[in-house]
């Protein structure tokens, strides 16, 4: 009945070992253990989805998680996407379509795109709008990021019918 | 903070027997809600996630045995769930957004015992049965029969929720969900409603199911609404005279989130809305 533990976790695909609290918060784990510092806190409550990430391939707030439940399992952040000189294409997307702008919502929003993007998701405003139900934005009014979105949909489209 | 993480039903039985006062954390979206709140401190943790086979959607050819860690994500996706049990589908579906859906579990859902809980008006209807496990053995209560009050269950020390048992239903007439809030995606719903309707052939009622889910301190059944209609047609005299026995049924609260009167008129407009779709 440890305080502190050991455990494995994958993240972004390298395996990673974590000693700390068995019951610190994911993001701070992110944040603090291995500086990856692109997940945001909003509201630490899991209402505003800034602290989306990936775990096993889920979109989950990692506000929400303790450490001790990602034993063993993969997490995937912002920093999976691109890096600073070779952004993902739903970043740059971001950038040009005025999608971010204080950025506090932007890894988090992201995660939540890129996931819907995935997936397969249409151009159409209503679909990306449900998708992104989980994470609020006081900055933009949301309709940049609906159109971030449509953009990457779209350009991917037009990639895989040139195939 | 100490952290118990069993990976064996067994194993987290016995745990929980000798801690009684443990917290059984699932997907940790009300937990961890109070816990950053700073309002759990302290607390022995019997962290559930581990347990794989609670995690399992299984069916037999009478009903289907939902596990307690099953998510409202998961519920979502399962074929035999969306053709079998609809309003359930539909209420997992405005539970937050998919953050809150891909880890927030039935089971959890049920144990917090909100008045606000959102699977419950459709458990309601469906007559669900839960199924709860100790060391000392299993017992099944009625859904009905689960809540206390607000935040609180008849489960006793040591006894954890394991699963939700559903019977497949004779395909009804009429299904009916609504969840009215203030906003979609992360609002605590004002009033929840779920019903199912069997018609004869003639016409008249054979059986109506219809809940109510945050109105009350627990979610209610609208027990003399369902027998008042038993056997006679929905026409809209019928239906009124339905409609004004609701407050036998309910007896809504007045909290943040709403008035009493609100809650009432909502819901009598729920109720006329489902008898008289379709008609
Ligand atoms: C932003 C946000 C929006 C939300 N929106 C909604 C909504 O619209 N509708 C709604 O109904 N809920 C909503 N919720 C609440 C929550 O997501 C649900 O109640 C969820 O189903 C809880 O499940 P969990 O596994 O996360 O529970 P946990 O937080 O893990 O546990 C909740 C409680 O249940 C107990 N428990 C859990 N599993 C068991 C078990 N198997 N046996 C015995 N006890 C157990 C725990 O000890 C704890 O007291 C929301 C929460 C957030 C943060
Ligand atoms: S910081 Fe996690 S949901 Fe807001
Ligand atoms: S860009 Fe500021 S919160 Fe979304």
């Amino acid at each position: 009945m440890p305080k502190k533990i050991e455990l494995e976790v994958m993240i972004n695909g390298q395996k990673q070992v974590y000693r700390g609290p068995a019951f610190k918060r994911l993001i701070d784990v992110l944040r603090e253990d291995f500086a990856l510092t692109g997940t945001k806190e909003g509201c630490g409550e899991g209402e505003c989805g800034s602290c989306t990430v990936l775990l096993d391939g889920e979109l989950v707030n990692s506000c929400l998680i303790p450490v001790c439940q990602a034993e063993g399992a993969r997490v995937e952040t912002i920093e999976a996407l691109g890096t600073p000189t070779a952004l993902d294409q739903l970043q740059t997307f971001f950038l040009t379509k005025g999608g971010a702008q204080c950025g506090i919502c932007t890894p988090g929003m992201i995660m939540s795109a890129w996931v819907y993007v995935r997936e397969g998701g249409g151009s159409d405003a209503a679909s990306i709008r449900e998708a992104l139900a989980g994470n609020l934005c006081r900055c933009t009014g949301y309709q940049h990021i609906v159109e971030s979105v449509i953009a990457t949909v779209q350009a991917s489209n037009r990639r895989t019918r040139k195939k | 903070m100490k952290v118990l993480r069993p990976h064996s039903v067994d194993d987290a039985l016995e745990l929980y027997e000798r801690h009684p006062d443990a917290v059984p954390l699932a997907g940790g979206t009300d937990f961890m809600v109070a816990w950053n709140g700073g309002s759990e401190n302290g607390r022995l943790i019997l962290d559930l996630s581990a347990l794989a086979s609670w995690r399992r959607i299984r069916d037999t050819p009478s009903m289907l045995r939902l596990g307690a860690l099953v998510t409202h994500w998961q519920l979502q996706q399962e074929t035999l769930v969306k053709k079998k049990f609809p309003l359930l589908v539909d209420a997992c579906a405005t539970i937050g957004g998919r953050q809150i859906q891909s880890r927030g579990t039935l089971g959890g859902n049920i144990a917090n015992a909100s008045p606000a809980g959102d699977t419950f008006a459709p458990l309601a209807v469906y007559d669900a049965r839960v199924r709860l496990r100790s060391a000392a053995g299993r017992r099944k209560l009625p859904f009905m029969d689960v809540f206390a009050g607000v935040k609180k269950t008849h489960l006793r020390p040591g006894e954890l929720i394991e699963l939700v048992e559903l019977d497949f239903p004779k395909k009804p007439a009429r299904q009916f969900f609504r969840k009215v809030g203030t906003r979609s995606a992360s609002a605590i719903s004002k009033t929840v409603a779920a019903g199912l309707l069997w018609l004869r052939r003639d016409g008249t009622v054979r059986e109506l199911r219809f809940a109510l889910g945050s109105m009350a301190p627990t979610v209610r059944r609208l027990y003399s609404v369902e027998s008042f209609l038993l056997g006679k047609k929905p026409t809209p005299r019928v239906v009124k005279e339905a409609v004004a026995l609701l407050e036998a049924d309910v007896d809504p609260i007045d909290d943040l989130r709403s008035t009493r009167f609100y809650r009432m008129e909502v819901s009598r407009n729920l109720l006329r809305a489902f008898l008289r779709s379709g008609s």
